[in-house]
């Protein structure tokens, strides 16, 4: 086959849609059915005015399989534009957590000084409690959650990442 | 006309016939139903949209799709909520993987019901997301005329695919205002028509370069439509290069030619496929490189360079890694490369093309359509041949249903002109010949309309027969009886040790009575010295017929490239008979369907 032969990689795509209803679903079935992964996807309405959302979605394949989710994306009719930000020069890729920690003591203080480490922002506090905020690149926050584990981690909500090309031009 | 009065007040169900009026559709195929009642009471005060009832919505998008691809327009199907909708999905999905453009309206719930699980709800856009090429949810009557306009833009342009509108039934009630198709366009959707002009000059260096070159070309010619096909046949004869097409292809080119091979892939001919095998120069027009096409996709064709042109960008290097892709129309892109041709004087290589015709000469002496005659049993492929021999100097369009009479159709029956076959290639769905024989009738009513079929696929959308007999479609519905489902079998006796596990077309109906109680006339013939004047009976009845021809029960479809292998591992019919075929087939080719 075309493209077993080739190495996996990680790619960040972005896609301008239409906000309208079921887009999303199109997208997110348009993977499930023709067997690609996603394993991030984060949407949000970005002009109001002229209901365009902006779609940033990380997935991993062959080029080939890159390519043609790619060229998959840009066929269905909400799409204006697809980018493969992995492919178009330097980016920035963000997420954020929000990491709900409970316990007392030296283990609560332990927490707060890796927190301080990471410049993960206390939201909330309780006596027995803390829930950060930090913003950064997926595998920071990986980091992060794994030292909280021992640490009397309850729960995580994460956004998945949002990205944008550097320098001046838009997509 | 509608012009004159752009923007008027109407109902919803009044601004759905308008809209279809102003599209230019003169039939739509449908079956009335609770939530679409408003519009079929529209349909009833006007006398200029004809609705041909089917006796199932499948049956009415298959119709659909055969008035669609033997005219080039839009079909149009309407059905109601619920199981109309899901009853229909089939049809949109065989109109999908072709490419085929229809525009399906069903009818919904009424807006505040939706969601609530109504008597004949359900999630009509969620069902058809992955069915159609788009589909709507009509929230605002106001919205509906220029949706359904979109609707037909979208289901024409680009790679052309079915279409859904739902519409509530308040809707249908509303009044709203209605807009003309003038200037409808879509926002994001516009596909490119013109390809790259310095792709096409490199294609045409390279063909000129070429010394064993080939056209393969797929449906994509024919729905870009009749001047795509005349435009092949300039650029075909001014280069001088052999052509083969696809099953979706097939009438883009005449079969009459010197220059045709015949139909390739799994049941092509010997000479097509080695062709395609050993070429140097692969000119790929409108087709897709379907796995029926490739056979193994690491042994196919890999000596040549590819050129690939199609609409859909999301075919370019899906299955096959191209040198040349060109996005675009594919009749725009032929003409461009014909005028280029002759502007710049180019010229094939003469003597290696020789040679190249002289070895497809020896591999068209393999004959590989012979098959083994008799004077008892009257052998598929010789009713193919017959029926052809009756028909072909007549306006004859034909549409199969699925299994090995479509193989044999398309083996055994020649086409001359595009838009005259009609089969289902892409889903393979069994139960599309008749009824799509019934919209191929209807947009020709003094054409002569031959579903070629099997016994098994035809009983799956029989009930259609009665939409035949209402409308006074004199259609020919000729069945290869061979009371078995014939491709299973034959699957069956190749991979799994002749287990005939459930292909056996048990207690079958009698056809020539069948034919009779739905008003129609029947005929059977069982004696190969019988067929020719039984096949004349056929034609000279005014009025739809069942022909039972009754054929070798065993017989199997050759040439065949066996699943996993490559072009040039094609079995021949008479090999086949020498040897044990189950043992050609790899571990691995048995996993493959």
């Amino acid at each position: 086959m075309l493209s077993q032969k080739e190495p996996i990689e990680r790619h960040v795509l972005s896609v301008l849609v239409d906000n309208e209803p079921g887009v999303l679903g199109r997208v997110v079935g348009l993977f499930s059915g023709r067997g690609y992964n996603i394993e991030s996807l984060t949407v949000s309405e970005i002009e109001h005015d002229k209901h365009r959302s902006r779609i940033t979605i990380v997935t991993s394949g062959t080029p080939a399989i890159i390519d043609q989710i790619e060229a998959q994306l840009g066929r269905l009719v909400p799409v204006h534009r697809v980018v493969d930000l992995s492919n178009s020069g330097p980016m920035v890729e963000r997420e954020l957590a929000l990491i709900k920690v409970a316990g007392k003591g030296e283990i609560r203080a332990e927490a707060l000084r890796l927190a301080e480490a990471f410049r993960a922002r206390v939201m909330d506090a309780t006596i027995e409690s803390f829930v950060f905020e930090l913003t950064g690149k997926s595998d920071k926050l990986d980091q992060f959650i794994s030292l909280m584990l021992p640490l009397g981690l309850v729960e995580v909500s994460r956004t998945g990442v949002a990205a944008i090309s550097r320098g001046p031009k838009g997509m | 006309m509608a012009k004159k009065i752009a923007k008027q007040q109407m109902t919803g169900a009044e601004i759905v016939v308008r809209a279809l009026l102003d599209q230019g559709v003169d039939t739509i195929f449908g079956y009335p139903g609770g939530a679409v009642l408003p519009i079929y009471d529209a349909l009833f005060q006007q006398n200029e949209l004809q609705h041909i009832l089917a006796r199932h919505e499948q049956g009415a998008t298959h119709s659909a799709e055969g008035y669609a691809r033997s005219t080039g327009k839009v079909g149009v199907v309407l059905v109601t909520s619920g199981p109309g909708a899901t009853n229909a999905v089939t049809g949109m999905v065989d109109a999908l993987m072709d490419s085929i453009p229809l525009v399906v309206i069903t009818g919904q719930v009424p807006t505040h019901l939706i969601g609530t699980d109504a008597f004949q709800e359900c999630d009509t856009v969620g069902i058809t997301r992955a069915a159609t090429k788009h589909n709507y949810l009509v929230k605002d009557v106001n919205d509906l005329a220029r949706i359904l306009h979109e609707a037909f833009y979208v289901a024409r342009s680009g790679r052309p695919g079915p279409v859904l509108v739902d519409i509530p039934k308040d809707l249908q009630f509303a009044a709203g205002l209605y807009t003309g198709p003038e200037n409808v366009s879509h926002p994001t959707y516009q596909p490119r028509v013109k390809g790259d002009e310095d792709r096409i000059r490199a294609a045409v260096e390279l063909m000129a370069s070429a010394r064993k070159p080939v056209f393969y070309t797929g449906g994509g010619i024919i729905n870009s439509g009749p001047e795509a096909s005349e435009a092949l046949r300039e650029l075909v004869h001014a280069t001088g290069f052999p052509i083969t097409s696809t099953l979706m292809g097939l009438g883009a080119f005449p079969a009459s030619d010197k220059q045709w091979l015949g139909m390739l892939g799994m049941h092509g001919t010997y000479e097509a496929n080695h062709t395609m095998h050993d070429c140097d120069v692969m000119i790929c027009l409108g087709a897709r490189f379907d796995d029926r096409v490739t056979g193994r996709v690491d042994a196919f064709s890999p000596g040549s360079k590819k050129i690939h042109v199609d609409i859909d960008p999301s075919s370019i290097n899906k299955i096959i890694k191209v040198d040349i892709p060109i996005i675009g129309d594919v009749g725009n892109v032929i003409k461009e490369m014909l005028r280029l041709w002759k502007d710049e004087k180019k010229k094939a290589d003469k003597d290696a093309l020789k040679d190249w015709w002289k070895q497809i000469g020896r591999w068209r002496s393999r004959k590989s359509l012979n098959y083994t005659g008799s004077k008892n049993i009257i052998k598929p492929q010789y009713a193919v041949e017959r029926l052809y021999e009756a028909t072909k100097g007549r306006e004859t369009y034909v549409t199969t249903e699925v299994g090995q009479h479509q193989m044999w159709a398309a083996q055994y029956y020649h086409f001359e002109q595009p838009n005259r076959w009609m089969t289902s290639g892409g889903l393979g769905t069994m139960g599309y010949g008749l009824p799509a024989a019934i919209g191929a009738q209807v947009a020709h009513p003094d054409a002569l309309v031959c579903c070629i079929a099997g016994e098994a696929s035809v009983l799956m959308n029989m009930q259609e027969m009665s939409t035949a007999t209402q409308f006074r479609l004199p259609i020919k519905v000729f069945i290869l009886n061979n009371e078995y489902m014939g491709m299973v079998r034959q699957w069956q006796q190749l991979l799994h040790g002749a287990r005939y596990s459930q292909s056996y077309s048990e207690a079958l109906p009698d056809f020539v009575k069948l034919a009779e109680a739905y008003g129609g006339k029947g005929i059977r013939c069982e004696d190969p010295a019988e067929l020719d004047q039984k096949i004349q009976e056929m034609l000279d009845y005014d009025g739809p017929v069942l022909f039972d021809c009754r054929v070798e029960k065993v017989e199997n479809c050759f040439p065949m490239i066996p699943s996993g292998k490559a072009h040039n591992d094609m079995i021949l019919g008479d090999a086949a008979a020498a040897e044990d075929i189950g043992s050609v087939i790899s571990e691995e080719g048995k996993v493959l369907v």
